[in-house]
């Protein structure tokens, strides 16, 4: 067994949520330069300037690239020889996240209950997945979720007779529906299979893949492909103000499902993809 | 090329700005978001005021993150105005001329812009760290305890946005998005 003072979680929880807000991933960023050339409309073309200009702008100044620092999801991924020991993982999680966003001047966005809207004033509790591998180190991936895009994403349960074809229709009715409010150029997680619950799950996950990045299922790097074409005819275009470029990229993640279902979560991402890794 | 739109802003100049339009904005605006919507529209139906004279003003929904030292106010960009779509007639009505956010809004907004004759304009979302630049002077004028939500004075310079509907309804996300959408 190794162990591993969950303090160190705290801290790195700490460092992740500030580095994720100021700095977008460089990968992110080439995306932004990529699109920035093959852009037919010239208002879309200056609105992916200003993107790239803030990108810089915020890791340059250190200063959050958008007010919206999100609610933190935190996907833990524990070698199965590690062996905690100090204060409880969770607590420490959230310690982390409290501490970042006040060092950080970072915008404490959680309520306490959905209906009565208090502001718990720390950004926690954070949204944390946990998982479990083989070895003794710990996979922290980390992503301070925007509203403005998780508001548009969405779950159907569809028919298995509706195929791929039914999964292209629910993902291009859900990407038009989002239009301006989700900040595109967007990424696309989409989890197909599971249950209700577990498909939404892996378009959460899904976004925690690197541009570029195809799956290793045949049929979803297909799907993938595919989506990316059918969502750039939209028309939607940087900002929602009409364009070639709506998504920079579209992951897919699959997982058995029942014979009588094909469940199909689309969850969205704004065009700052801030996620972070960290191994323990 | 960008027009300059410059506070106090006549109701002439406001029914001039077109679909399409980039302007940059100077002069005062008002920062206000879902819960000081809430808030104001109360205080309206309690006492028949605002509170502050929203004639002939405009409003930027965001809320801001907290301001580093040396700062005027943390990055501040737009968040979705629709959530603010039920507060907003009422607000037109009573002579707000402008808003600023981004995304779509409802038809009943629509038709209210149209009948008094207002604009909304949106700034690009996710470029808070930039936009924030723009915002020269800060001043919280009512509901301090909502902290990022609370209801801002601003003075912005040369702050970047794009007309979206205008007073006649004409709509970019709908004519711009028609304009690039290819056989699907």
């Amino acid at each position: 067994m190794r162990k591993i003072d969950t303090k160190t979680i705290r801290s790195a929880i700490e460092r992740m949520c500030i580095e994720a807000s100021y700095n977008i991933p460089e990968e992110v960023v080439r995306c932004y330069y990529n699109a920035a050339e093959i852009e037919e409309s010239p208002l879309a073309r200056g609105i992916l300037g200003q993107i790239i200009e803030n990108a810089e702008y915020s890791k340059m100044n250190n200063l959050p690239s958008c007010q919206d620092t999100g609610m933190v999801v935190v996907f833990l991924n524990i070698g199965r020889e590690v062996h905690f020991t100090g204060s409880p993982l969770e607590d420490m999680v959230n310690e982390g996240v409290a501490s970042g966003y006040e060092k950080g001047y970072l915008r404490k966005s959680v309520v306490a209950h959905p209906i009565d809207r208090v502001n718990t004033g720390s950004n926690t509790p954070a949204v944390i997945h946990y998982d479990f591998t083989d070895g003794d180190k710990v996979h922290i991936s980390l992503m301070p979720k925007g509203f403005g895009s998780e508001n548009m994403s969405a779950l159907a349960m569809l028919k298995p007779s509706d195929g791929i074809e039914g999964v292209r229709r629910f993902v291009l009715n859900t990407v038009d529906a989002a239009g301006a409010n989700a900040c595109p150029p967007l990424f696309i997680g989409i989890g197909i299979g599971g249950t209700a619950e577990k498909a939404m799950l892996l378009s959460k996950k899904a976004l925690m893949r690197s541009p570029g990045t195809r799956s290793e299922n045949k049929t979803d790097a297909g799907l993938e492909a595919d989506l990316i074409d059918l969502l750039n005819k939209t028309g939607i275009g940087a900002a929602g103000t009409g364009g070639t470029i709506t998504v920079f990229d579209v992951f897919v993640e699959s997982f058995p499902t029942h014979i009588a279902g094909l469940p199909v979560a689309v969850n969205i991402c704004c065009h700052a993809m801030r996620h972070k890794e960290a191994v323990i | 090329m960008e027009k300059k739109l410059i506070y106090p802003w006549s109701r002439e100049v406001i029914r001039a700005l077109r679909s399409g339009d980039s302007v940059l904005i100077t002069g005062t605006i008002y920062m206000a978001r879902d819960a000081a919507h809430a808030k104001m529209t109360e205080d309206y139906r309690l006492t028949g005021k605002f509170p502050f004279d929203i004639k002939g003003q405009a409003i930027y929904y965001a809320g801001p993150a907290p301001a580093a030292p040396g700062k005027v106010i943390g990055p501040a960009g737009p968040t979705t105005s629709g959530r603010m779509d039920k507060f907003t007639p009422l607000l037109l009505d009573n002579g707000l001329y402008m808003m600023i956010g981004k995304g779509g809004r409802s038809m009943e907004v629509v038709d209210s812009m149209k009948k008094n004759g207002c604009a909304y304009l949106a700034a690009t979302g996710g470029v808070a760290a930039l936009l924030s630049e723009c915002i020269k002077k800060q001043e919280i004028i009512s509901y301090p305890e909502l902290g990022p939500e609370a209801l801002r004075k601003l003075y912005v310079e040369d702050f970047p946005a794009i007309v979206i509907i205008d007073c006649d309804g004409n709509n970019l996300y709908e004519t711009g998005k028609q304009k690039y959408r290819k056989n699907i």
